[in-house]
């Protein structure tokens, strides 16, 4: 069967339009976030005026999700001693297990897993919070009692949860540290002294804790961003709120693992170039 | 601005969609230290209005002047201090529902003053005496029940002694018991306190025995406007289907459709 030209022409120039359309909707998008951020920024004063407001926040960001956390950067630190082991006593460098179980948590898994954990916890419930706010018409009932929302009620959760990821994804580095030994020193029997002075010998405090301090608080702007402009952008119904939860904690996800390329990228051509 | 007046509605249109106007050519006066209903159909444009009242929206066309000024010249100081002397009570109360009774009502002292503590709890107490709710002050919004809950509501919006009120669908909702008392509660607040009111309703029977003026809106337009017994007794066809609940009148039952006949598919066989 033979397909007239112009009806190709015709699909290919639908297919284009779409295309366009999409690409366009994606940029308005972003540029409205963007100057959603700036807004928030500088309508930022009564959060640190008023730095209890902020503080409250802390304690629901961080504080709340201090147990998955923990627990997480637990069992996570446990399965790196346990893959790690196995494979450097083949070289027999199993004495090194510290030093992979550190370096591991504190440059890449320990931000980007409590990045992950803090987006699925955290960012979604601020999200659910500020839209069901915006839905039940408590933001405007601010607005017309002549308070500003974004100064009131996002700008706080944003600081709260810009303060909590560092903290929280210290906390997983620790624990999953702490995870290893526990499995490296108490049960596999790699010796204590090696286990702890060959980490100490060997993590960096500038290249490897501050690179993994500046993704983490990246990856704490970038999650709260995310999940304040979805909450406050949220259609004012249930299925509005949910689709706003649901996109926070997937582009949060996924906002996570690109910046972690990038920053990766970046903090390791800095290394060689020394 | 008439000196008597507190809004001014000066031939005002507005449309979501340019192409299709809510409110059309809408021309009212609001005077001062009255109760004033605005009343219609669900989707005639009366809480369209109530939002250009309240700045949220600026009219397309005409001018709005509220508290005595346009709205449309109001930057963001502007507008925020006209609401200052402002209160709303929302369709469903809107109340915080993450703090209590008692923050609720004290919500707006706290975000527009340095007032001390002591204070803020003698006028928290003062307007939750107003409204019969002082001794629920420590419960949460979700403890509350819908009457309650309207009550809170209300006297959150009289935390600041506004000059305007505006309620939006105040009586939606609620139980007779809860009915009556928000009524008795809007005429004795706008009384007491010198303030002005606005009531946007449907409840058309409920909400004449309380104001003192109405305006009926129908399609974005105002068709009607007098005082209860006026609007009660009037002969305009709208007004007096909807004013007795008929079912034959201007407003057809059925929405537009295609032929019955053609939906039933009986012309086929």
């Amino acid at each position: 069967m033979i397909v007239p030209r112009e009806k190709i022409v015709q699909q290919l120039r639908e297919r284009l339009e779409r295309l366009g359309s999409r690409v366009t909707s994606i940029v308005w998008r972003l540029g409205f976030a963007s100057r959603f951020l700036y807004y928030l920024v500088m309508h930022s004063g009564t959060a640190l005026r008023r730095f209890r407001l902020t503080v409250a926040e802390v304690y629901f960001a961080g504080v709340l999700s201090l147990v998955i956390i923990l627990v997480s950067g637990l069992f996570v630190g446990m399965v790196l001693a346990l893959q790690g082991y196995e494979t450097l006593q083949r070289f027999g460098a199993s004495e090194s297990l510290g030093v992979l179980v550190a370096l591991s948590l504190v440059r890449e898994l320990g931000p980007v897993v409590a990045g992950l954990l803090f987006a699925s916890r955290a960012g979604s419930a601020i999200t659910a919070e500020i839209g069901l706010m915006k839905a039940t018409e408590q933001l405007s009932a601010m607005e017309m009692m002549a308070v500003d929302p974004v100064a009131r009620v996002v700008a706080p959760r944003f600081w709260g949860g810009v303060i909590s990821m560092p903290l929280l994804a210290a906390l997983f580095s620790a624990m999953g540290i702490f995870g290893g030994y526990l499995v490296g020193v108490q049960l596999i029997g790699v010796d204590a002294g090696a286990f702890w002075s060959q980490m100490q010998a060997a993590v960096d405090l500038r290249n490897d804790i501050m690179n993994g301090v500046i993704k983490s608080v990246v990856f704490g702007i970038a999650v709260t961003w995310i999940a304040v402009f979805e909450g406050y952008d949220a259609p004012p119904t249930a299925e509005g709120v949910s689709r706003a939860t649901t996109r926070t904690v997937v582009t949060s996800s996924l906002a996570i693992l690109a910046l972690d390329f990038v920053l990766t990228a970046l903090m390791f051509t800095g290394g060689n170039t020394k | 601005m008439q000196k008597d007046s507190i809004v001014e509605i000066e031939g005002v249109w507005f449309g979501y969609d340019a192409a299709r106007p809510v409110l059309r050519d809408i021309n009212l006066t609001i005077p001062r230290g009255a109760v004033v209903g605005i009343m219609g159909q669900s989707g005639c444009g009366k809480t369209t209005l109530l939002r250009i009242i309240m700045a949220a929206y600026l009219p397309t066309r005409g001018t709005a002047k509220v508290l005595g000024g346009a709205t449309r010249d109001l930057d963001r100081d502007g507008l925020y201090a006209m609401r200052r002397k402002m209160g709303m009570l929302f369709q469903f109360g809107a109340l915080f529902t993450d703090l209590s009774v008692y923050e609720n009502v004290a919500f707006p002292m706290r975000e527009h003053g340095e007032l001390p503590e002591e204070l803020i709890h003698d006028l928290v107490m003062l307007k939750l005496q107003a409204v019969g709710l002082r001794g629920a002050a420590q419960r949460m919004p979700t403890e509350l029940s819908g009457g309650m809950g309207r009550r809170v509501a209300l006297a959150r919006s009289i935390a600041l002694d506004p000059r305007l009120i505006l309620y939006d669908e105040p009586f939606t909702g609620l139980d007779p018991i809860s009915f009556g008392v928000i009524v008795r509660l809007i005429r004795e607040l706008n009384d007491s306190l010198g303030a002005t009111s606005i009531i946007v309703t449907h409840d058309v029977q409920e909400a004449l025995g309380v104001v003192d003026y109405v305006y009926f809106m129908a399609a974005g337009q105002v068709i009607a406007q007098g005082t209860p017994d006026e609007i009660r007794s009037s002969s305009e066809p709208f007004v007096n289907q909807f004013v007795n609940g008929k079912l034959e009148g201007p407003v057809p039952f059925h929405y537009p459709a295609q032929d019955y006949g053609a939906d039933l598919e009986l012309a086929a066989s």
